[in-house]
């Protein structure tokens, strides 16, 4: 074909080509002419073209279609001016003091942009050791979204003026009239908050401060005062005892200063490898009902009933009578297992032995008395002269406070930190008389089971948002500060108290520091208030020492009237089943019951959580006819409540045990409706509350509720890689004792496991983070599984996804109890013996270096650090699973559904104050992740930098994790195994070929996790235990 | 081609003649869908119309709804992934290694067998994407190159070798399929009558026009995937059994695994094959196709496998026992007499002894009980991959985390669902496609010269001097 050389024109411009032409050859249409209609004045003079038009529509489309995609509006406020001292992502400490009842903690609260998110354990603090589980916990409490928001007259909300005017007003014409007034209180640490309280009587002088403990050791100062003249609790050490018998107290659990008492019990327990090293332990005995954590923890346990323990003490004491010379009490003859034992043992550490009961009835706590004095125990491990404050309640006065109010005489009535229609055994009578007192006010934070009842609240405020002080023992004080403005319209009980009181100063903050200045400055011996005043703040606590221990103190009680008191109530045999009613280590005597993570801490021994249970031997259980959650009917004294049944094993038979702390009616979603009340059951002797509920009929309802266990398997079927025990004696000759070793079979002969691997191992050039764990300082209290859940943002799932077998615990302590079954006989084997020896073993990611979760990721969301960790990268998981089935440990969580801003998972993550309390440096897992310990990577990484500004090597100071900062006792040591200046390396050099082993070592995945075998100070290996 | 004896029974029965099978398979897919199919698949879309529903449940809310718990991290969702996978094994073994075999009693069944093969991977594909807590990323696991750094999949994850061995499987069987059905789709695009038939089945039978170039192409291609499909065939299996065999797992860690899941694959994909053609024959009237000859041999491949199994359940016990670790031979014992004896025993019943009535032959030439076996070794072979994964899983190394697991609705539901989308996928292809290969059928037919006297009907009694080929 021929080139087309001609051209067409599309009109007689194109072919002048002039320049109008040009100018708008580009327009794909022609401007309209001069004088056409023209839309021009509408656009911004360009004209407006297909493609702007096809623009703005796309783009116009695409607005339109995002923005009805609903974006979630995250509001992140920057500082206007930033606050002094607060640097964003950089955390402040502050020093504090935890105070709830008895329960007491020298304490660090972290803070994070003004929000405290961590509680630690003040160091410096000598009066209290460790941090427990509830005061870890309380920091939830603070974020509480049901609180009161304001004060409250009757139901309706009120102002603070008119409150405090009407009841001033009420309270000045009572007390004109003569009218009674009471305070009635928990236990108060704090001697400015007395100081408070005695300006107040001395303005309004009818009135008088009741306090009470549901946990009472008032018969134990009651017999203190018969024995010596001192109405006083006294301090225990612990770590001086050689030989510790205990009568149903919990003391490494619930009773007075639990953490204290394991720091200073760990003591005698902690074992060297050493050349020359530490190979003495104390023994201790334990006789009780339930099988409490003090008695899983025993070297000898023996389980009595309630109504035989008194005679426990009687028996002990005529026995160390008649070598130690005393004179022997009338009491009916008991036998019991490893009584006789219990006294050589303690005749032999005369000066070196403790005994202490639980048992809150002074005839027997005077027997004690005798039997420490026998010992030579005062001035040892028993320091009347120091005592501690932890307990002050008067069962006796609050039984006449009771009586009081029924009889019509107390006109007002001030209810602090005290739910006694709740947690007394005569609070029903109470709240039926409590409408017929003119004024009552409450100062708790909601209108809780008193508070619904009283005419007004005034609430005060979360520890965390108040200035506080308090002397737990003589002549040790702390101070607490606010450490977040008040959340709510809130005001502090004392300023309440000062300002009915008219008094001149009426802020606290003053007060205190007036009452510090005039009281404990002077005896400080320092000369300048500001200094002492701001270290004092700093330090968060002022030691000036107690008394110096005395020689002894001189028993003078009467020993024989106590013995026969003891021989009447109590019998060697009695028919029928008998309550033992005790506390829990997380709810407690349900103050802080209305904390999601307290209610998800699995009780240690018989890993149950988000509920109480009548626990019954198996035993007792076959005789019944009982299985595990059949609901039973508890009747006494014509009350009756009905729970699930909980096989424990080692309770005593015949005794069906419920825990205090639950059944809460008005404290909040967590806790409401949570369990059943028990309060009602404890039964008032002579004005002093017993945990001895007497004898009860248990019937079998035919209903069944199923227990949330985190644990349903009790015993570890004599696998011996994962528990190594031994006994003392075992272990003084040889410090493998215990130890088990693997080999394999290869054609060469048996190797170790590790030798044969596929895998070329790790280099870590810099740092090698590791762990160990001393099973023989692990009580299992589970301090350390509340630290992980506030430190790591660990979700609450709630009781149902526990029975799933959900829970979400990066750090657990597993609890095995031993079998007397045959190896070999695997369904025996799954039994516990009837009163099995106990074994804790904290269990967290074990940071394998062959690890079997790495491997099998399909998107390596799992990777190793080059310091030794196993990460995981939330970010990159796509939810297979497969690592959490591959792991041997069974250590890591899946999300298996968004447990933030979900209405079935109504916690904490739920709302805007609840989630205050998340950690910013840990991420929030998103649904369908898998997550696990991640050894507290972000406080790695915050040491790591904290030692490079300072241009230095890393040290033990730098970085701890939660589970080892919060462990009363030092089980869990972390640190860097390549620093040979280290705590884990020093310890790992010692026990490294002794006591320390790798859990499963036969599968060759190389934990970063060492533990130490457990001790136990028995006489000889018992019979092989499975 | 092997000169075939005429003593040997003919592999297409009732004297058939080309036109007479191209008009029984055709009619099928020309005629109206009959009243028993439209019921058949109303059924079947209302199955999956509550799989489906399940399953959407399960992703708004996450797998939570399932009954899976901290220690027992798999269990409905991969015993169903493993046991359609297993199922999906039956039809490249007909097509591919019997092909290569030179077995030609296959071409009566290996349309519909491959066509069962392409559907359950897509069910086994369908519980891939299910288990995952994050199905909407699911595609990390394939290495594509990204915006995120570095990142790539992990070549030691049993799971991405998964990946490839299952998306291989499914595309070469796939295509290889799709190569067998041309000349079909061509025959029925030259029948079609309207329309709407000739271009679709003249667009998918790609301009098929039977020469003998094209013939020579369609045998070449068909040996060369053959060839590639055989190796498949046992890997994909292999590869699915070390998701278990690479792991720590007591009872997962096992070197027996590759050739003792081919073979339960090969066994529970004859006997889903059986169950299907057993209806498909009676409903199609496809009786002279698929003859009880066939339904003895695969019997007889379904008993030999049934024995590997069984000698592979007992070499394991036996080896938990000899290899002395203390964890394997209890996790072997607690299937045996642990909390799901009754799972495990359900397995050995169904798998080891149900085949073994197959020695009689009247029982493995009847039809009611080659159906009824049929169901049960999938019963079994479900509960195999049940035992396998749960109770190695709910007690494992530390007696602390051992549960138990038990199905919430959910973990059915999602179950349901891959029934469904089987069951409708199969429905829709027994009626829009041909479901006997009618070129290959042809191509075992005898021409008129070597058939039997007998010539109408009726079996061909074997002679006693025989004279073999």
């Amino acid at each position: 074909m021929e080139n087309n050389t001609k051209r067409y024109w599309k009109g007689l411009e194109e072919l002048r080509n002039d320049a109008s032409f040009i100018k708008s050859s580009e327009k794909e249409f022609n401007a309209p002419a001069e004088g056409d209609v023209s839309y021009e004045h509408l656009s911004d003079g360009t004209g407006s073209h297909r493609r702007d038009f096809l623009k703005v529509l796309g783009f116009g489309m695409a607005a339109v279609s995002l923005a009805s995609c609903e974006a979630p509006v995250r509001k992140a406020v920057s500082y206007v001016n930033k606050p002094v001292d607060e640097y964003p992502t950089i955390a402040n400490w502050y020093a504090s003091t935890f105070a709830e009842g008895g329960d007491y903690a020298s304490i660090l609260v972290k803070t994070r942009e003004g929000r405290p998110i961590k509680i630690e354990s003040n160091k410096l603090s000598g009066a209290s050791k460790g941090v427990s589980a509830r005061a870890h916990a309380s920091l939830l409490n603070l974020y509480d979204i049901e609180k009161l928001k304001g004060p409250q007259k009757g139901d309706a909300a009120a102002d603070w003026e008119t409150i405090d005017k009407e009841i001033s007003e009420k309270l000045s014409s009572i007390a004109a009239a003569g009218g009674d007034i009471r305070i009635v209180s928990s236990t108060i640490l704090g001697p400015s908050t007395k100081a408070v309280i005695a300006e107040f009587i001395a303005k309004y002088p009818t009135t008088t401060h009741v306090v009470y403990d549901t946990n009472s050791t008032a018969a134990l100062v009651e017999a203190n005062s018969r024995s010596f003249g001192k109405a006083v609790l006294p301090t225990y050490a612990f770590d001086k005892a050689k030989v510790v018998v205990s009568i149903d107290a919990d003391f490494l659990g619930t009773w007075v200063a639990p953490e204290t008492f394991s720091g200073q019990f760990a003591e005698t327990r902690k074992v060297s490898s050493a050349e020359g090293g530490k190979r003495e332990m104390s023994r201790h005995y334990q006789f009780e009902s339930i099988l409490s954590l003090t008695g899983s923890n025993a070297d000898y346990r023996t389980a009595v009933k309630p109504s035989q323990s008194g005679l426990v003490v009687t028996a002990l004491y005529n026995k160390l009578a008649a070598k130690l010379g005393g004179t022997a009490v009338s009491t009916p003859a008991l036998d019991v297992p490893n009584l006789d034992k219990a006294a050589n043992d303690l005749i032999a550490a005369k000066g070196a032995a403790l005994v202490v009961s639980g048992i809150n009835d002074p005839a027997v706590q005077v027997v004690v008395n005798a039997i420490n004095s026998l010992l030579g125990s005062y001035g040892v491990t028993i320091n009347l002269d120091s005592p501690s404050n932890l307990r002050q309640g008067n069962d006796v006065a609050f039984n006449q406070f009771v009586n009081d109010v029924k009889g019509g005489k107390v006109k007002a009535v001030l209810f602090y930190k005290a739910n006694p229609v709740y947690d007394h055994p005569r609070g029903a009578e109470l709240a039926a008389a409590l409408p017929k007192v003119d004024l009552s006010v409450s100062f708790g934070d909601r209108a809780d089971e008193t508070g619904s009842l009283v005419k007004y609240i005034a609430p005060a405020p979360h520890y965390l948002e108040s200035w506080d002080d308090a002397e737990p023992q003589a002549g040790y004080f702390s101070l607490g500060q606010p450490t977040i403005n008040l959340i709510y319209n809130t005001r502090q009980a004392q300023t309440s108290l000062l300002k009915w009181a008219g008094s001149a100063v009426s802020d606290y903050h003053d007060y205190i520091k007036q009452y510090w200045r005039s009281n404990i400055y002077p005896k400080s011996g320092q000369t300048d208030f500001a200094q002492f005043w701001i270290k004092c703040l700093h330090d968060g606590v002022l030691e000036l020492g107690g008394a110096p221990a005395t020689a002894g103190a001189t028993f003078a009680g009467d020993v024989a009237a106590a013995g026969q008191a003891v021989a009447k109530r109590y019998k060697a045999s009695q028919s029928g089943i008998e309550l033992a009613i005790y506390e829990k280590i997380g709810v407690g005597n349900g103050a802080l019951a209305n904390n999601p993570w307290l209610q998800e801490l699995p009780e240690p021994v018989s890993k149950a959580c988000w509920d109480n249970y009548a626990g019954v031997s198996q035993k007792t259980a076959t005789d019944l006819g009982l299985q595990q959650g059949d609901v039973v009917k508890i009747e006494a004294n014509g009350k009756e409540i009905e729970l699930p049944v909980l096989v424990q094993p080692g309770q005593a038979n015949d005794t069906v045990s419920v825990a205090i702390g639950y059944g809460r009616e008005k404290a909040g979603k967590a806790a409401n409706g949570v369990g059943k009340n028990v309060y009602p059951f404890i039964p008032v002797v002579d004005g002093f509350i017993s945990f001895n509920g007497g004898v009860v009929t248990v019937a079998k309802t035919g209903g069944f509720r199923q227990i949330a266990q985190t644990q349903t398997h009790n015993t570890v079927m004599a696998r011996k890689s994962i528990l190594q025990e031994t006994i003392l004696g075992e272990y003084q000759k040889d410090v493998k004792a215990g130890r088990f070793f693997p080999k394999i079979h290869t054609s060469e002969g048996p190797v170790d496991p590790t030798d044969i691997s596929l895998w070329n191992g790790h280099e870590y050039k810099n740092h090698s983070w590791g762990m160990v764990v001393d099973l023989n300082l692990c009580f299992g209290c589970g301090s350390c599984v509340v630290s992980c859940n506030a430190e790591n943002n660990i979700p609450v799932v709630g009781r149902q996804e526990v029975i799933n077998s959900r829970e979400m615990h990066w750090m657990r302590i597993d609890r095995y109890y031993s079998s007397d079954a045959e190896v070999g006989n695997y369904s025996a084997m799954e039994i516990a013996s009837e009163n099995p020896e106990v074994t804790f073993q904290p269990m967290m990611c074990q940071h394998c270096n062959n690890a079997p979760c790495e491997t099998v990721c399909p998107v390596l969301a799992t990777t190793h650090s080059s310091e030794g960790l196993n990460q995981m990268a939330y970010n990159r998981c796509v939810g297979t699973r497969y690592c959490a089935n591959n792991c041997p440990y069974k250590v890591r969580r899946f999300n298996w559904f968004k447990y933030f801003d979900n209405e079935n998972f109504d916690y904490h993550f739920n709302n805007e104050l609840g989630k205050m309390v998340i950690n910013p440096d840990v991420t929030v897992r998103s649904r369908g992740v898998i997550e696990k310990c991640s050894m507290c990577v972000h406080r790695i990484q915050e040491g790591k930098l904290r030692a490079k500004k300072e241009r230095r090597r890393v040290t033990d100071e730098d970085v701890n994790v939660a589970c080892a900062s919060s462990c009363p006792t030092d089980a869990i040591v972390f640190g860097d195994m390549n620093n040979p200046e280290s705590k884990i390396s020093k310890l790992l050099a010692v026990e490294e070929k002794a006591r320390a082993y790798h859990v499963l070592s036969e599968i060759n995945v190389r934990p970063q996790v060492s533990y130490l075998t457990k001790i136990r100070n028995k006489e000889r290996q018992a019979a092989p235990k499975a | 081609m092997q000169v075939t004896s005429p003593v040997r029974t003919p592999l297409v029965q009732g004297g058939k003649t080309y036109a007479d099978i191209t008009e029984d398979i055709c009619r099928h897919v020309e005629a109206k869908p009959t009243k028993e199919w439209k019921m058949a698949f109303g059924l079947s879309l209302l199955v999956l119309a509550y799989g489906t529903y399940c399953l959407a449940w399960t992703w708004w809310e996450g797998l939570g709804v399932w009954g899976l718990n901290k220690t027992v991290g798999w269990a409905w969702d991969i015993t169903n992934f493993v046991w359609w996978v297993g199922i999906g094994h039956a039809g490249t073994l007909i097509s591919a290694i019997l092909l290569l075999f030179r077995q030609k009693w296959r071409t009566s069944i290996n349309r519909a067998a491959e066509a069962m093969t392409i559907f359950a991977v897509i069910c086994a594909a369908s519980f891939i994407l299910m288990h995952m807590g994050r199905p909407w990323l699911a595609y990390w696991a394939l290495p594509l190159p990204n915006a995120f750094g570095s990142l790539w999949v992990n070549f030691n994850s049993p799971l991405v070798w998964d990946v490839f061995a299952i998306s291989t499987y499914f595309s070469v069987s796939l295509v290889f399929w799709y190569i067998g059905l041309i000349p079909d789709l061509a025959t029925i695009r030259d029948r079609a009558t309207n329309k709407v038939s000739r271009f679709f089945y003249g667009a998918f039978s790609l301009g098929w026009s039977g020469s003998a170039k094209t013939w020579a192409r369609y045998e070449y291609i068909s040996l060369i995937l053959a060839g590639l499909s055989t190796p498949l065939v046992l890997s994909v299996h292999t590869i699915v059994s070390m998701d278990f065999a690479t792991s720590v797992i007591p009872g997962w860690h096992t070197t027996i695994f590759p050739p003792y899941f081919v073979a339960g694959a090969i066994f529970s994909g004859f006997a889903m094959v059986q169950n299907l053609m057993l209806i498909t024959r009676v409903v199609y009237k496809l009786e002279d196709y698929i003859t009880i000859e066939h339904i003895e041999t695969m019997n007889k491949i379904i008993t030999l496998t049934g024995s590997i199994v069984g000698i592979a359940y007992i070499t394991e016990f036996f080896i938990a026992w000899y290899g002395g670790v203390e964890y394997e031979s209890y996790a072997f014992l607690n299937r045996m007499g642990g909390p799901y004896w009754w799972a495990y025993w359900a397995m050995m019943t169904c798998n080891v002894i149900s085949p073994q009535l197959f020695w009689s032959r009247k029982l493995r030439r009847s039809v009611t009980w080659t159906f009824f076996i049929s169901v049960i070794v999938n019963i079994g072979m479900w509960f195999e991959r049940f035992v396998i994964i749960v109770t190695s899983l709910h007690r494992d190394y530390l007696p602390s985390s051992w549960t138990m697991f038990s199905p919430t609705m959910y973990d059915i539901g999602d179950y349901i669902f891959s029934f469904g989308l089987f069951f409708t996928l199969f429905l829709l292809f027994s009626k829009y496609l041909p479901v006997v290969n009618m070129a290959e059928v042809k191509a075992v037919l005898r021409s008129s010269s070597e058939r039997l006297p007998e010539k109408v009907g009726g079996v061909a009694k074997p002679r006693a001097t025989v004279v073999e080929d």
